[in-house]
């Protein structure tokens, strides 16, 4: 990690498009009165989904949705390093992870893909598309190595597969997610040796059940 | 009360004290950066290590960890001991060790407490982190490098100056500290950051490089740049005063000071009057004592008593307000006036113009209206006073004046005396919590009662007091104006007023005691000008009679509250310049009228016996001695117009003459003018 700095080019101003606006005060309503500040990770959120990054002026916009001090959202911008805080990638931001599983398992050779292809870390590429960066385990530990682009997971990746993706990502294409090697979940490769019996999990000998506290679906 | 042993020591302890808090009660001294007893915990610095039993056997964080009956503490056992070693080894790997070129150095907490726990070499090798300086205005310096993340500045400024500028971004080794976008911090109270810092991170920008604190004399006084009479300590070296910190003074400004009181020291070193001057020609010259004390006499004698007026300036200790009274009144002067703003308040019951809840009985007030003040440019130290108390709960303010980001919120009832007079008709819900209001409070600030109508206004704001049962409180703006009315400096039988004797022929004498507020324009009197700066008045004067300033005099002010503090003598006057109450006695002579003391303690004595209550130094009668204040005596009749109230203070950091001369305050003063202009564009 190094030291996190806003941008240094900043756009004149920041405001929620129409479709964010309403999960802006989703987000808010959900807090008691006076308690607002506490959808500050939300709406960072929510600026990052919709700009790709969080800027200065979506800071202060931030700040004053929630009648919070400017200094106190910047402290919680930077503190967490997964709100970005320049122009990533138009089409990728490509976050390998290289932590000990996946480097055993050969992260080292998807970075290097990525020095060849993007450039350095934490920096776009030339042309604008791409941006990636080295993130610590990811928690698919069983699928390494993986990459997160975008919002999906990419994994049991090698060099190759890895970069037929980004190249897919550079035409502008939307690679389907997960294994590159056609893992069912986290099965062993080459299909599930225990629990094969679809009875035992597919709910069929199971009685029927409602859970309590599902969350709202997601608009689309 | 539940007990606790503290190596071995039992005390007693009120429920809800820290383990730190009770070790200290025992006498142990905890060593500690983060922890501030007016701030709230962050247990962060991890020096404040103890142990106690029962609990798990680890060190303990101090601080932060609620004291429970049958405690077992131990400050200085070997794992404490380890543990603290430990934590300062930590702290110390970032740190540059730069003290021979850090001004913390000599009063550093890092340094001090190195020298207890830290090691005497380094097990590192690697490279020290660096962090980029930060920009937080004219009066704080920043060498972030040396920062060990306490965040004493940050909570600081969020709790107490309420102006919440200053935070940390990101995390873990690159912590910093920083205001938003490097910004210049916007508190009056900004400054008391630097105090807080334990190490070198932040220090005084304006007095960098200039000083070792061991090299200086301290002196402990009193402030004069605010009637609150805050505790402050002068450092001086040589001839030359070179800082000013806050004392502790828990009834007035507790531990801290605002930044006018004390930056603006370096007016004192400037603009100075240290010759006498006579007008010749229209040109001021530089003249010898006798000679001018020889004019002055013969203006006095030449003209009747009558044609002379005397006008106290808002600097001025009690003991010259005294001496120049004794004087002029010998003469038959009756045109004397401490107020320069017009006042209307003096010659009547001594609760009436003085602030009777006083400032820490201000924290058992419930419901508080402000009348006419902007308290937190009249007053920083009150304002702070103020948020405490509504930090606690349950406080409601109600302000009729200038509507003001003052740190808290506030029912905004109006801008004008029509909205005072009328307030009992009101139904809002601040009437309506003022009937049930069980401490109400009233604060009349200078500027509403020193308007054409302010006799008017202070009748007015006088009965909304009676009527609703509040305490009846005077916030003043001038560190003389109390004093001066305690004394009866106000216009004798005939006299004319302060406002009256600046007009065209008001006087063929003008006798302005440090009186610089005023505009001379229009006075085609004689004027003499007893001061220490060339300001307003000796721009003006005729005769310049060079006087000391606070830090050069001992002097008796009184605060707003009526409260008599000594203020002490740091440096001596500079250059030819006397004692203003030294002057006066030797001008006393030569009209023929000498004053009958020969030292200020015969002088004081005087003032003792003839006024009682200066005799009693630090002493506050407090909200009981105004319970017999006949409120419905106080004011006069007269049309209320309709002109808002209005805020003496203009621009915070140039209220008085010293702050005038200071280059740091008129540094102040420009970012500040200018950060207005940038919030109205």
């Amino acid at each position: 990690m190094s030291i996190r700095r806003l941008a240094a080019n900043q756009p004149e101003s920041f405001a929620f498009r129409p479709e964010f606006e309403a999960q802006v005060k989703t987000w808010i309503a959900n807090y008691p009165p006076g308690k607002q500040q506490s959808a500050v990770i939300p709406l960072l959120w929510l600026v990052q989904k919709q700009e790709g990054w969080v800027s200065e002026p979506a800071i202060r916009v931030v700040a004053e949705r929630l009648g919070m001090a400017q200094i106190r959202v910047l402290e919680v911008a930077t503190f967490y390093t997964m709100f970005m805080l320049e122009p990533v990638g138009t089409h990728a931001l490509v976050q390998v992870c290289g932590t000990t599983p996946c480097q055993l398992r050969g992260s080292e050779k998807l970075i290097e893909v990525c020095k060849r292809r993007i450039g350095p870390h934490d920096h776009r590429s030339a042309d604008g598309k791409f941006y990636w960066q080295e993130v610590e385990c990811m928690g698919a530990c069983a699928n390494a190595p993986m990459a997160a682009i975008n919002d999906y997971y990419y994994e049991d990746l090698t060099a190759e597969s890895f970069e037929k993706l980004l190249d897919q990502f550079e035409a502008g294409e939307k690679p389907a997610p997960g294994s590159a090697i056609g893992r069912q979940g986290a099965a062993p490769e080459g299909g599930p040796i225990a629990l094969t019996d679809p009875s035992l999990y597919d709910g069929s000998a199971a009685k029927p059940i409602t859970i309590p506290n599902l969350p709202a679906k997601e608009p689309a | 009360m539940p007990k606790a042993k503290v190596d071995g020591i039992e005390v007693e302890f009120e429920p809800g004290m820290s383990v730190l808090q009770v070790a200290e009660l025992a006498g142990k001294e905890i060593p500690r950066f983060c922890y501030h007893e007016r701030l709230s915990i962050a247990g962060n610095c991890r020096m404040c290590l103890v142990e106690v039993k029962p609990g798990p056997p680890k060190p303990q964080a101090s601080c932060a960890l609620p004291a429970a009956e049958g405690q077992e503490i131990f400050t200085d056992t070997p794992m404490v001991k380890k543990a603290r070693h430990g934590v300062m080894e930590f702290l110390l790997i970032n740190h540059p060790l730069d003290c021979p070129i850090c001004d913390q150095g000599g009063e550093c907490d890092l340094q001090d407490q190195a020298m207890a726990y830290g090691r005497d070499d380094s097990r590192y090798a690697e490279n020290k982190r660096a962090v980029e300086e930060k920009y937080m205005g004219p009066l704080i310096k920043t060498v972030m490098t040396r920062c060990i993340q306490c965040t004493r500045c940050v909570r600081f400024i969020t709790e107490v100056a309420g102006v919440p500028e200053i935070g940390m971004i990101s995390r873990g080794e690159d912590a910093e500290i920083t205001t938003y976008l490097d910004k210049a911090v916007g508190s009056e109270l900004s400054a008391n950051v630097i105090d807080l810092c334990p190490v070198g991170a932040l220090t005084h920008k304006p007095w960098a490089f200039n000083y070792r604190p061991w090299e200086l004399k301290k002196t402990e006084s009193i402030d004069v740049h605010d009637a609150l009479g805050a505790a402050i300590r002068v450092d001086s070296r040589g001839p030359a005063v070179l800082r000013v910190l806050p004392r502790v003074n828990e009834d007035i400004n507790e531990e801290w000071i605002s930044d006018k009181t004390r930056y603006a020291v370096d007016g004192l070193s400037r603009q100075r009057l240290d010759r006498p001057y006579i007008r010749e020609g229209g040109k001021l010259r530089v003249a010898t004592w006798p000679e001018v004390l020889d004019v002055v006499a013969g203006k006095l004698r030449a003209v009747s008593a009558d044609r002379v007026g005397v006008i106290a300036g808002d600097l001025q200790d009690a003991e010259s307000m005294k001496a120049g009274l004794d004087l002029f009144r010998s003469l038959g002067v009756q045109s004397t006036d401490c107020r320069q703003d017009g006042m209307s308040l003096g010659g009547g019951p001594r609760e009436s113009w003085l602030f009777n809840s006083t400032i820490a009985g201000l924290e058992d007030a419930d419901v508080v209206l402000v009348v006419g003040a902007n308290l937190r440019l009249e007053a920083p130290l009150l304002n702070a006073r103020l948020r405490k108390r509504w930090l606690q709960g349950a406080l409601r303010v109600g302000v009729i004046g200038e509507q003001n980001d003052l740190t808290y919120a506030y029912d905004y009832l109006g801008a004008g005396p029509q909205t005072l007079s009328g307030l009992s008709r009101q139904r809002n819900d601040f009437v309506k919590a003022l009937k049930e209001a069980k401490a109400p409070a009233i604060i009349v600030g200078a500027g509403a009662l020193s308007r054409t109508d302010g006799s008017a206004v202070l009748k007015a704001a006088a009965g909304v007091a009676k009527s609703f049962g509040m305490t009846w409180n005077v916030l003043h703006t001038a560190a003389s104006r109390v004093g001066g009315l305690d004394l009866g400096f106000v216009p004798g039988a005939g006299g004319k007023t302060a406002g009256e004797l600046v007009q065209k022929g008001g006087a063929d004498v003008l006798f302005l005691m440090g009186a610089d507020e005023m505009d001379l324009s229009a006075t085609d009197a004689f004027v003499v000008y007893m001061g220490t700066h060339g300001d307003a008045g000796a721009h003006r004067a005729d005769v310049i009679l060079p006087s000391a300033a606070y830090t050069e005099k001992n002097g008796i002010y009184v605060n707003t509250e009526g409260r008599v503090q000594l203020g002490a003598r740091a440096v001596f006057p500079k250059g030819e310049a006397k004692e203003d109450w030294a002057i006066l006695r030797a001008l006393s002579e030569r009209v023929g009228k000498k004053l009958p003391y020969d030292s200020l303690d015969q002088l004081r004595a005087k003032l003792f016996a003839e006024h009682p209550t200066f005799g009693r130094i630090d002493y506050v009668a407090g909200p009981e001695a105004a319970a017999g204040l006949s409120l419905a005596s106080l004011g006069g009749e007269g049309e209320l117009s309709d002109a808002p109230f209005a805020s003496p203070v203009k621009s915070f950091y140039l209220t008085n003459p010293i702050a005038r001369a200071s280059v740091t305050m008129a540094e102040c003063a420009a970012l500040a003018s200018g950060a207005t202009k940038m919030a109205a564009e």
